[in-house]
């Protein structure tokens, strides 16, 4: 005899607050990339403005499951879901700190000497958010494939880090006037690489979450 | 890892009724093994197998075998009582004696002839001990046993079956009639006792299964679902209804 649980409209619950705080943090990313692009201020200052309601919404996602476990005490299925939340939700936390981060320097950035093109960052910054938008997605649909993807991805990230990097040491090179922007700009090639980490630990628990296996720490 | 247990291929019947179908276990030695499933799955009669409690049982029989320690107890001429001794067993309601403390622990130890007055109380005492209720009762061995709470009730039970010295240790639902102290309190002897005892307890409350054993047995409709280490019954099982079934969907 099956058995309709309230646990599954908790869990369903949970589930649309995490995808609702996803949302929130895949708009941060993308405004802060059109506030790069654009050297728009207004977009950067409301991605800052924005980061309590994100930041607000983890904590009521922790509550919720934190609840959950001491009345339910989930176990197989339910508590990898669980036990995934609860480490999803920190990670999209910081991709969104990140986005912040980006909006801060490129506020900062209007005060220097502008440098373009800039070839690598942009890619960088879009291969970062595909990364982030495509875990959240595993995540929703228990896609393990698809977390494997974006896991694999992230080594394409690493690259354009490294040569964003160094098409900007190129500019320091050419002319010191250009360092506080190049660093600048160096730190925002970083934050992107680091929300990609965010977008492959997001894949490493969607793949607990389906399989059951730890991944973490196997395909260094 | 060494089988204390072995079961093989083994069916139940309650007259025509077959309610085990080819049970296939192996039980460790010194550990606990938990046995779950929904009411009427089989898995009280199963524990009840492994000491032929069900013997007295008319019309009842079983097929194929359990060995303790390498030996069929199914065999004829088993020697039924000595297995009992060395197959203890706890049941949901606790059922001491109408008699002291101190003779429902002596008891099997009396029927089995022991006269000995310093025997005895040293049997009673380390068992009394054993079940982490020496302390509460050392001082009123002689009031009578039905004086106890619940809880205690059910270790002078466990006492009582530590006394006759078995290596097996079979609990049905041991805790299920308890509060949660008291509960905390049988789960916590079961983890002191498994150094020694193999242990096998039936219990309806998952998170007992969860805490107190090592490994699961998941039973349904008189057959064995899946066995396995009980972290894996928990976190990750294999089969579909193991999962509907530790999470509640199915009962």
């Amino acid at each position: 005899m099956h058995i309709q649980r309230h646990f599954d409209r908790d869990i369903e619950e949970i589930k649309a607050m995490l995808l609702r705080m996803g949302a929130m943090v895949e708009e941060s990313m993308q405004q802060s990339i059109r506030a790069l692009l654009e050297s728009d201020l207004a977009i950067a200052e409301q991605v800052i403005a924005n980061d309590d309601r994100i930041d607000q919404m983890e904590v009521q996602i922790d509550q919720h499951v934190i609840e959950l476990i001491a009345k339910m005490q989930p176990a197989a299925g339910d508590l990898r879901f669980v036990a995934t939340v609860m480490k999803i939700t920190p990670e999209l936390e910081r991709i969104a700190d990140l986005a912040q981060d980006v909006c801060e320097r490129v506020i900062e950035l209007s005060r220097e000497p502008t440098i373009k093109p800039l070839v690598y960052l942009p890619r960088l910054a879009e291969d970062s958010q595909t990364m982030v938008r495509e875990a959240l997605d595993a995540f929703v649909r228990g896609d393990a494939e698809l977390a494997r993807k974006v896991i694999r991805n992230d080594d394409v990230v690493d690259r354009l880090t490294e040569d964003s990097f160094r098409a900007l040491l190129t500019y320091m090179l050419e002319n010191p006037r250009n360092i506080s922007a190049a660093i600048r700009l160096t730190f925002i090639g970083k934050y992107f690489e680091r929300m990609a980490d965010g977008a492959t630990n997001i894949c490493e628990m969607v793949v607990y979450l389906v399989e059951g296996r730890m991944i973490k720490h196997e395909h260094a | 890892m060494t089988a204390k247990i072995r079961v093989r291929d083994f069916d139940f019947y309650y007259g025509d009724a077959k309610v085990l179908h080819g049970i296939d276990l192996e039980i460790p030695e010194t550990q606990v093994t938990a046995l779950i499933g929904p009411s009427g799955c089989g898995k009280s009669t199963f524990i009840r197998s492994i000491n032929r409690m069900n013997d007295v049982i008319p019309d009842a029989h079983g097929e194929g075998t359990i060995e303790v320690d390498g030996k069929n107890i199914y065999a004829p001429g088993t020697d039924v009582v000595s297995l009992r001794r060395r197959v203890g067993m706890v049941f949901q309601k606790s059922n001491p004696f109408p008699k002291s403390i101190y003779d429902n622990v002596a008891y099997g130890l009396r029927i089995g002839g022991t006269r000995k007055k310093q025997e005895l109380d040293e049997t009673v005492e380390t068992s009394l001990q054993r079940a982490a209720l020496w302390n509460e009762v050392k001082d009123r061995l002689h009031e009578s046993a039905f004086a106890l709470s619940g809880g205690q009730q059910q270790r002078l039970c466990i006492a009582r079956a530590l006394a006759v010295d078995p290596e097996i240790l079979l609990m049905d639902e041991p805790a299920s009639a308890l509060d949660p102290i008291a509960t905390t309190k049988i789960e916590e002897l079961i983890w002191n006792l498994k150094q020694s005892y193999t242990i096998v307890i039936v219990t309806h409350n998952m998170q007992q299964a969860a805490r107190v054993s090592d490994r699961t047995a998941f039973f349904m409709l008189g057959k064995v679902v899946e066995y396995a280490e009980t972290n894996t019954i928990f976190m990750n099982p294999k089969e579909k209804m193991t999962e509907d079934y530790v999470t509640g969907r199915f009962g």
